[in-house]
């Protein structure tokens, strides 16, 4: 009984969570070329100046 | 019947010093820790006491789950000198080999693990500002939450789980293999080139994961050389006759929440379906290292990975069958000992991302690391033109996972959020209520001055008199809220604690 009640439960929520979801990932598709967009006009001001000088000077010590 | 699942996270974090000539980072990671340390201390109101010390007795990194080990394997070290610190939280910060270390305390479900995970980052960043307060002008702290410099030096983020013992090592070593394997096409961090010997380094121009290079053996004992896919280090920091703890190497370090939240909480059902033997022989995979790295750099996500029975399946038809078989264990099992509800919220972010995966991943930008990644650089390397061997695009690959708030790409697109910014103030500040780590992280609270050592299973205080007193904590489930949470409110002084412990224990 409690697990049929459990799984009904599961159920129901995943099924309102999908719907809520499609619809989410439609909006989001539609925001995600215009935040790229906005996040790329941007970048250069953050990147790091010199790039090859940077990358080539993250050196770590092995870890763990 | 499965265990009481308790989890834990421990992550090393990327440090550079700038302005310096000859950059230590051990010193650099010292200061750091110290830096927050006395920036956040002092009586009921700071994360530490400066007299608390970590306790290694009871460590014994070098002892195998097996029983035995292998001749040439080299034990961990530890390293006592180096800065060791008990936080409010219930957390350890360290300084472990040449970075800072972080270990969540311990927790009950993956949400709860989650949300520490998140005040750790929290931790660093306000450690990098402390530090760069105190540092001369021209000088600077850099951290960044990523597992590799793209040079072929690798440093972790572990997962513990804690496993019945009675739990035969070998059904854990083979589906933990299948899940570890196929669970990169989630909680992979994403890296651009491989740093394989004897490959060049674009050969791979984008891999899933930062780790899967790094990996050589199915099963051992060695974090630092020769890493294998299950680690045996049998070291539980609990009743050893209940407990194994699961020491996770092989993950990546993430910075979306939803990358964070399925590795630890698919992993947990799946320990669940272990112990219950609730798993079949189907999924086992041929030969796990090929597989590992097969999987982190096929970016279509449809290359076939040889089972032993002689058939293929790819990591997403995997990873499904390990959905469905979870969705029935939890309806025939329940979720109480995998982490109560917050499973639920696993299911549902689980399903939703591998439909997803299947028809088009981009809907997961700002819910999966590598392909929130991949996309920025994608679109940036499309925009200006850019080779794949152009050193702009691993510069973006590093920044991602630089923690300086206004610099980290990764905090400049909006990512799906499980956690709010209030709950991870609290989580900075306060230890879980659920664990044993309450007690650890109330009485650093309460009385920061009498508390000499804290270790995950044990506290040494100072009342006063002539001895020090010893509080074991070898069950983690003990020492919670409920347990001992009004006990600490009445208690004035730690005298009062330690009697009426030794009259309830």
């Amino acid at each position: 009984m409690a697990e049929r009640e459990q799984k009904k439960r599961k159920t129901s929520e995943s099924d309102k969570s999908s719907t809520e979801s499609n619809e989410l990932a439609s909006s989001r598709n539609e925001e995600l070329s215009s935040e790229l967009d906005e996040l790329l006009d941007e970048i250069d001001e953050v990147l790091e100046t010199n790039a090859e000088e940077f990358v080539k000077n993250y050196v770590q010590k092995g870890g763990e | 019947m499965a265990l009481r699942r308790i989890y834990g996270t421990e992550t090393e974090y990327g440090i550079i010093h700038r302005g310096v000539k000859d950059s230590n980072p051990i010193s650099a990671s010292s200061f750091l820790i110290n830096a927050y340390l006395s920036k956040t201390s002092g009586p009921g109101v700071g994360p530490y006491s400066p007299t608390v010390g970590w306790d290694f007795i009871d460590e014994s990194p070098d002892i195998d789950i097996r029983g035995f080990a292998p001749i040439g394997s080299l034990p961990p070290e530890i390293e006592p000198n180096l800065v060791n610190a008990v936080l409010i939280n219930g957390s350890r910060y360290y300084v472990d080999h040449a970075h800072p270390e972080l270990s969540t305390p311990e927790c009950l479900d993956p949400l709860s693990l989650l949300k520490w995970d998140r005040a750790g980052d929290e931790i660093l960043i306000n450690s990098m500002s402390a530090a760069n307060e105190a540092l001369p002008e021209g000088e600077e702290i850099i951290i960044y939450k990523n597992n590799s410099d793209g040079k072929g030096n690798s440093y972790g983020c572990h997962e513990n789980y804690l496993v019945s013992r009675e739990t035969p090592f070998g059904r854990i070593v083979q589906h933990a293999t299948t899940h570890f394997i196929s669970r990169q096409i989630f909680t992979g961090a994403g890296k651009v080139g491989t740093e394989v010997t004897g490959e060049k380094r674009m050969e791979v121009p984008f891999q899933l994961t930062q780790r899967a290079d790094f990996f050589e053996e199915e099963v051992g004992l060695e974090t630092t050389l020769k890493r294998p896919i299950i680690n045996t280090r049998d070291e539980p920091h609990a009743d050893p006759l209940k407990y194994r703890r699961l020491h996770v190497i092989v993950g990546d370090a993430n910075l979306c929440e939803v990358s964070t939240f399925l590795k630890l909480g698919t992993t947990g059902i799946v320990m669940a379906m272990i112990e219950d033997d609730f798993l079949d022989n189907r999924l086992k995979i041929a030969d796990p290292v090929h597989a590992l790295r097969e999987v982190s750099r096929d970016m279509s996500l449809e290359a076939p990975i040889r089972l032993e029975d002689g058939k293929t399946a790819t990591a997403l038809s995997l990873q499904w069958e390990l959905f469905e078989r979870s969705d029935k264990y939890i309806s025939e099992f329940g979720y109480e000992n995998v982490g109560g509800e917050s499973v639920l919220k696993v299911m549902d972010y689980w399903e939703k991302v591998l439909s997803a995966l299947g028809s088009n991943p981009d809907e997961l930008f700002g819910f999966l690391d590598w392909v929130t990644k991949k996309k920025i650089i994608d679109s940036y390397a499309d925009r200006h033109n850019l080779e794949v061997e152009d050193y702009k695009l691993s510069a973006l690959d590093l920044q991602y996972h630089d923690l300086r708030p206004e610099m980290s790409l990764f905090s400049r697109i909006s990512s799906e959020k499980i956690i709010s910014r209030e709950e991870i103030a609290l989580a900075v500040e306060n230890p879980p209520d659920e664990t044993r780590a309450f007690f650890r992280g109330r009485c650093l609270q309460k009385w920061p001055e009498n508390v000499i050592i804290a270790n995950w299973d044990s506290m040494v205080f100072d009342t006063g008199d002539q001895n020090l007193h010893r509080v074991p904590m070898m069950e983690p489930l003990k020492g919670t809220a409920q347990h001992v949470g009004d006990l600490i409110d009445n208690c004035e002084t730690v005298i009062e604690l330690i009697e009426s412990i030794s009259e309830t224990v």
